[in-house]
């Protein structure tokens, strides 16, 4: 497989552009012809879960901006004294390696997946689990070292009283994504294992057969946590 | 498996009713998707990785003022968007699926600015009660 299989027309007959829109838009049909109901409930949860962080760096925002006390500096709160110099937002910056990493294995693991190739994809995503679970591990080295410092949901010792609750909250919501996530891969991972999106095993909570499709409606999750990490990192630790 | 039949790799009916195309593809190709080569997955890590280097970058060498918040923005918006097309698969869908899902978070601007407003009223309203900060 060298080129990309294109498979965005749908059936060749749909109008494409703004008339596609209203066509497909239109009344007693299904509005998103090439997506499984499974895929398309994903983003539309995602989009839902958008709103959530959405609002939550809206009202950090709020806060920060109407303040009368100055805003803690996050590249001296988040700086770690590696060697004897105190380097600024390094522990930030390796999360964000660690995640956008598992973002790469992860998108390869849907590739092999509709390969079929199970041994790689099950590999792929177990490693994404443990780079999720690297993530967690150093959020909670983070979380302790905060609270060490005297950082509490009330109040800080470098400024501002709500830099602490807006950090707990955001990062907090963050990581329970991830946690759950990294329960959700090694689930998936096992039945990509085992074999039973080719043998058609039912699962145990639903008794459907699952499909290959499954690791990509997986995967849309994990991306969708890498992609608020990029808001949060932009906004909360880099402003 | 009628959910995947839309766009059943090569069996299109034209003028087939919905439940045809259903009954021929479910048997003959059960599964949708698309494939793309790996180095694709790998350009636009290799483009994450930079991006991401890029903004630790502005906060390492210290810019700041309109050029950090506008940097910060761009990088933002750029890995954002490389995740959402590419990892998301969003650049293959049709533009309903597009527009359903990519519209709604961008007129959180609108929430955005009418919290703006209220911000510096509250700030305003908070020095001229309690003067400006300790």
């Amino acid at each position: 497989m060298t080129e990309t299989t294109v498979t965005h027309t749908g059936q060749p007959d749909r109008p494409k552009g703004w008339r596609g829109i209203t066509a497909d838009w239109a009344s007693d049909q299904r509005a998103f012809k090439n997506v499984s109901w499974g895929k398309a409930m994903m983003w539309i949860f995602l989009l839902s879960d958008t709103f959530i962080f959405g609002c939550f760096l809206l009202s950090y925002m709020t806060a920060r901006m109407s303040t009368r006390v100055p805003w803690p500096n996050p590249s001296e709160v988040f700086a770690l004294r590696i060697g004897g110099s105190d380097i600024p937002l390094i522990l930030i910056a390796i999360m964000t390696f660690v995640l956008i990493s598992s973002s790469g294995t992860m998108a390869m693991a849907v590739n092999f997946g509709y390969r079929h190739d199970r041994r790689k994809t099950a590999i792929l995503m177990l490693l994404t689990a443990a780079l999720g679970a690297t993530f967690v591990g150093m959020q909670a080295f983070e979380w302790t070292k905060l609270i060490t410092e005297g950082v509490r949901p009330w109040g800080n010792p470098w400024g501002a009283a709500q830099f602490g609750s807006c950090f707990f909250m955001i990062t907090g919501f963050h990581g329970t994504h991830v946690t759950i996530g990294v329960i959700f891969l090694i689930i998936v991972a096992r039945k990509v294992w085992r074999g039973d999106f080719d043998t058609g095993r039912p699962g145990f909570f639903t008794s459907r057969k699952g499909r290959y499709e499954n690791v990509e409606i997986m995967g849309l999750y994990w991306h969708f946590v890498d992609l608020v990490w990029v808001f949060i990192f932009a906004f909360f630790y880099l402003w | 498996m009628a959910e995947a039949t839309a766009n059943g790799l090569g069996q299109h009916a034209p003028h087939a009713t919905h439940a045809e195309q259903a009954a021929a593809t479910a048997v003959a190709h059960p599964e949708v998707h698309q494939e793309h080569p790996i180095k694709l997955y790998l350009v636009v890590w290799a483009w994450l990785f930079i991006l991401s280097t890029c903004s630790y970058l502005v906060d390492y060498f210290g810019i700041h003022g309109y050029l950090r918040w506008s940097l910060i923005l761009i990088f933002m918006m750029l890995k954002a968007g490389l995740i959402v097309a590419v990892f998301m698969h969003m650049a293959w869908e049709r533009l309903a699926m597009m527009y359903a899902i990519i519209l709604p978070p961008i007129l959180v601007l609108v929430f955005v600015t009418m919290m703006v407003f209220e911000a510096d009223y509250t700030l305003l309203t908070r020095i001229a009660h309690f003067g400006p900060g300790p």
